[in-house]
């Protein structure tokens, strides 16, 4: 899908802008202002280009792009000797918190950005002493009868920290604000400094539940680096964990929607079902979650063979049980009250943020990483990339739902058609950069990796997909009430520790 | 649903026997409390979760809890809603310097007397997130810990053995 000649990469050609040598799979061009500022404008007047990922490091900032029409997709970067650059956010509002969260990090100034408050940096860290942070200030609301529920960074259940602020008129949301940044480790900065294959352990733990899919991406992105593939085998065991941790997501999700509706059976039936699911990971791969499992050149240990029957028993006893489940969600016009037309996120707001996932392909985005940048084992294998067009909780639910299926039968051809061979190997020493695409179960995971001479990391980004889904969090619940707040954002499930990093 | 319900009568509980409670955990927890307040609880903990900076990884785990395979509350333990309902904290996480506060001002919510479970190794000692400028590097650094459950995360048989020995401990049962 990526051809060269598309209009994005036009609009480099164009610029006549410097293309970095071997930056793989993709382009990185460097631009200079103008160039950058040409690049806001061409946003503007290409609604198909979308923003992947806006970064930086030390003086430089760069933003992923990928052209929707022709799928081609290139990194911009701006050298900023000065410590500002031109704002993408206006024409992108994907990119607002990204370049709240660059200026908090590595001082960089989006220059005329609109929105100018922090982001990660709620002004407690030693190094943040000389610049101390002002109060935050939530945006004003005026008008009559309105009333704010400050909710968190501690919330009710056993769920991530993180700070929402509603403002109701009676019991109707006109606004929620999302505060975030809570759980930010530092984990861009301890991954630099070392090496790719210590750094791995970092990527297992941006987020605990895609441990897969970031170690994956992670990998990914260090192989594009430094030229390099793993061996077959590795690579389809790599995509029979991801297939694994996409299952026990969606089922963890499906109950836990069918739970904040009070339905407590099919969540103690989804909960039942999941734990199957982690225990196959666990025999196969020896962890629940498979952490560490997925390192740069391969995998760190092959599949135990006398998981291979209890693997292929759980996708059959799944295939029978999961459809008798949603059978009994559907004949329930009490769920279906609470799910349909609820939390609706329009197509168009979708686009405007390139939101993947199910976030996106339930309001009728069709794009999915293992289909439109295939990565192997995908481009040998068959699936289908179910979309709706409704946006709902309902349909954010039945994606999962269907995707399951899906992976289920991918699990099956991988099972069937499973190389023999080595499962790693080695990095050559030298330096290299390169990104990756991997999807998740909420979503493609896009990651960025340079690494100096030495074999050490410089600069890792790994971009959860979070960050594209959590603004559209605040759409959704805006005119529902905010008794179904739970609902919505357990529809959404992002990630706090994978934005906050 | 009917079918499933009869279904579930006929099979039977998919619930499997506890774990016994953690030894380790045990000496651990008998050299703190040493039997002050041990009766208070009578036959049941609440314990308010306390995400201070997690990857949700042990999130994930404390939620498998309770579904019907281990199902947590027929030992008598349940997660509250409010630190004012708790006997327990039970934190994950480095303690992220963003978090720092809202998990005292959690424990100074919670009516004594409580105890402060470090759950999963970030918790014990910033686990792989240690040396981050972001990060208190553990729960003591913030709190006083009483009980400490490893692993990254810990598996839940491995998460209920140690509630189970802090339920123990507390019935003054050793
Ligand atoms: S102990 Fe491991 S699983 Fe738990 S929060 Fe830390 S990194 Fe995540």
């Amino acid at each position: 899908m990526d051809q060269p000649g598309s209009t994005l990469l036009q609009f480099f050609a164009d610029q006549a802008a410097t293309a970095v040598p071997a930056h793989r799979p993709w382009p990185r061009y460097e631009l200079t202002e103008p160039g950058w500022r040409a690049l806001r404008a061409a946003l503007g007047a290409n609604p198909s280009w979308e923003l992947l990922d806006l970064w930086a490091e030390p003086g430089l900032v760069h933003a992923a792009l990928r052209d929707g029409d022709t799928g081609a997709v290139a990194v911009a970067t701006l050298g900023c000797p000065g410590g500002a650059y031109p704002a993408l956010g206006g024409a992108r509002p994907g990119a607002i918190r990204m370049e709240r969260a660059a200026r908090d990090l590595y001082g960089l100034d989006a220059a005329d950005a609109e929105d100018r408050r922090g982001w990660i940096d709620h002004g407690r860290w030693p190094s943040g002493g000389d610049h101390a942070k002002p109060p935050y200030r939530f945006l004003p609301v005026e008008g009559e009868s309105l009333h704010v529920v400050p909710v968190g960074p501690v919330h009710a259940g056993i769920i991530e920290p993180g700070h929402f602020r509603f403002t109701a008129s009676g019991e109707t949301v006109v606004r929620l604000e999302e505060r975030l940044g809570y759980v930010h480790k530092g984990t861009e900065g301890l991954m630099a400094g070392r090496t790719p294959r210590e750094a791995a352990r970092l990527a297992s733990r941006v987020s605990g539940d895609s441990a897969v899919a970031h170690s994956l991406a992670f990998a990914l992105a260090v192989e594009n680096a430094l030229g390099i593939e793993a061996p077959p085998r590795a690579r389809w065991l790599r995509a029979l964990m991801a297939e694994l941790e996409r299952v026990a997501n969606h089922l963890g999700d499906v109950g836990a929607i069918c739970n904040d509706v009070s339905f407590a059976l099919l969540h103690a039936e989804c909960g039942v079902l999941r734990e199957q699911v982690l225990r196959a990971a666990d025999a196969a791969f020896g962890h629940r979650l498979m952490m560490d499992r997925v390192v740069p050149g391969g995998i760190a240990r092959d599949i135990d063979p006398d998981a291979l029957p209890a693997v292929a028993a759980l996708v059959e006893a799944l295939r029978a049980r999961v459809p008798y489940l949603m059978q009994i969600y559907d004949a329930k016009s009490s769920i279906q009250d609470r799910t349909v037309t609820t939390g609706i996120v329009p197509l168009a707001l979708v686009r405007l943020f390139a939101a993947g996932g199910f976030v996106g392909r339930a309001a009728g985005r069709d794009f999915d990483a293992r289909r439109h940048h295939p990565y192997a084992p995908y481009d040998a294998l068959t699936f289908e990339v179910p979309t709706l067009r409704e946006g709902d909780v309902n349909a954010r639910l039945w994606i999962r739902v269907r995707e399951i299926g899906q992976s289920l039968d991918l699990i099956d051809q991988i099972l069937e058609a499973l190389p023999d061979g080595p499962i790693a190997v080695d990095l050559p020493p030298g330096a290299g950069e390169g990104a990756s695409m991997v999807e998740g179960f909420r979503g493609e995971v896009f990651c960025s990796v340079r690494i100096g001479e030495d074999g050490a990391i410089l600069r890792a980004r790994p971009r959860d997909p979070s960050w594209l889904q959590w603004p559209l969090l605040e759409a959704a619940i805006k005119d529902n009430i905010i008794a179904d707040f739970p609902v919505c954002n357990k529809s959404f499930n992002c990630s706090y520790s994978g934005q906050d990093l | 649903m009917l079918k499933l319900l009869a279904n579930a009568l006929l099979r039977g509980p998919v619930t499997e026997k506890a774990p016994d409670p953690d030894g380790e955990a045990l000496a651990e927890l008998a050299r703190r409390l040493r039997g002050a307040a041990q009766a208070r609880l009578g036959r049941s903990l609440s314990i308010r979760e306390v995400d201070a900076g997690s990857c949700n990884g042990c999130e994930l785990e404390i939620h498998a809890l309770g579904n019907p395979v281990y199902d947590l509350e027929r030992f008598g333990i349940r997660f509250v809603a409010s630190p004012r309902h708790a006997d327990v904290l039970l934190v994950t996480g480095p303690v992220t310097l963003n978090m720092a506060e809202a998990l005292e001002r959690t424990w100074r919510a919670t009516p004594g007397p409580k105890w402060v479970v470090a759950l999963g190794d970030c918790a014990i000692d910033g686990g792989c997130f240690a040396g981050s400028y972001a990060v208190a590097g553990g729960v003591d650094k913030i709190l006083p810990v009483d009980l400490r459950i490893k692993g990254c995360p810990p598996r839940p048989a491995e998460i209920l053995a140690g509630l189970l020995a802090l339920l123990a401990t507390a019935e003054g049962r050793r």
